[in-house]
């Protein structure tokens, strides 16, 4: 199942600085395994969005190249402290996983 | 006899509606799946990737700030910070552009999000790294190189 992920929020002036970290392998399927000589097949977040408040502000799409346990950290100019912020993502083989936080 | 087989005969048919469901729950990441832009992520080189992307021929712009560490000495975590103080970026897109497929994600912005994405991410040798900002309806491209000691592709 799903790890949990973090989400940092917090704000600068009136930009909320916003910090995620997924927990995922990020298995791009060209890497091969150490012992068995076999290709590790491919695992990795392919969409990450992210709402405050309800209102979209990233709408992400990334492939294998994206390192293991993602980061991603983004800035959204105007919004307000107490906001809630939800993170999601899906991965290429339809695991998905979501968390919120509230900007401090 | 008859009572076992019954109930036999109930737990195949409620396998099978499980079946279903699980068919039916599976259809639904697939069809998800199928807004990820595949040609583009799939593409062996930033001509393709551009391509995949929407993108032709971006005008390089002062206004795109990368950071991202001269030498990277584990290719697997490198940090990249992309900023742009151009107006009304919509979208950012990062490449590594020799990794064997070079896009590495892009970044739809909305809802007061400011030009700015850091991440990490995995580059296989030295090569530059290139962003690519759609603002105001225009692309601007700007590229920094990243000299790489150890792979992060593969062994």
């Amino acid at each position: 199942m799903a790890e949990p992920m973090r989400i940092r929020a917090t704000m600068a002036g009136d930009v909320a600085d916003v910090k995620v970290l997924m927990n995922h392998p990020m298995e791009t399927g060209t890497r091969k395994d150490a012992k068995t000589g076999q290709l590790v097949p491919a695992h990795f977040i392919q969409e990450v969005t992210a709402t405050i408040n309800g209102v979209a502000v990233l709408d992400a799409e990334i492939g294998g190249a994206v390192s293991k346990n993602p980061f991603l950290g983004f800035k959204v100019k105007g919004a307000k402290a107490g906001a809630k912020v939800v993170v999601s993502w899906v991965d290429n083989k339809g695991d998905k996983n979501s968390a919120e936080a509230t900007i401090g | 006899m008859n009572a076992l087989r019954r109930n036999v005969l109930k737990s195949a048919a409620g396998a099978s509606a499980v079946a279903v469901a699980v068919a039916a729950g599976l259809l639904k990441p697939t069809q998800a799946m199928a807004a990820w832009n595949k040609s583009a992520f799939e593409a062996k080189n930033v001509g393709d990737a551009l391509k995949g992307i929407g993108v032709t021929s971006p005008a390089d712009s002062k206004d795109i700030t990368i950071k991202a560490p001269d030498i990277a000495e584990n290719g697997a975590v490198v940090p990249v910070e992309v900023s742009s103080g151009l107006a009304g970026v919509t979208s950012i897109a990062i490449l590594a552009e020799k990794n064997a497929q070079p896009l590495v994600g892009t970044f739809g912005l909305s809802g007061g999000a400011e030009g700015f994405i850091s991440t990490r991410i995995k580059m296989g040798q030295t090569s530059l790294v290139r962003a690519v900002v759609n603002a105001g309806g225009k692309t601007y491209t700007a590229a920094k190189e990243v000299k790489v000691t150890i792979g992060g592709c593969g062994g």
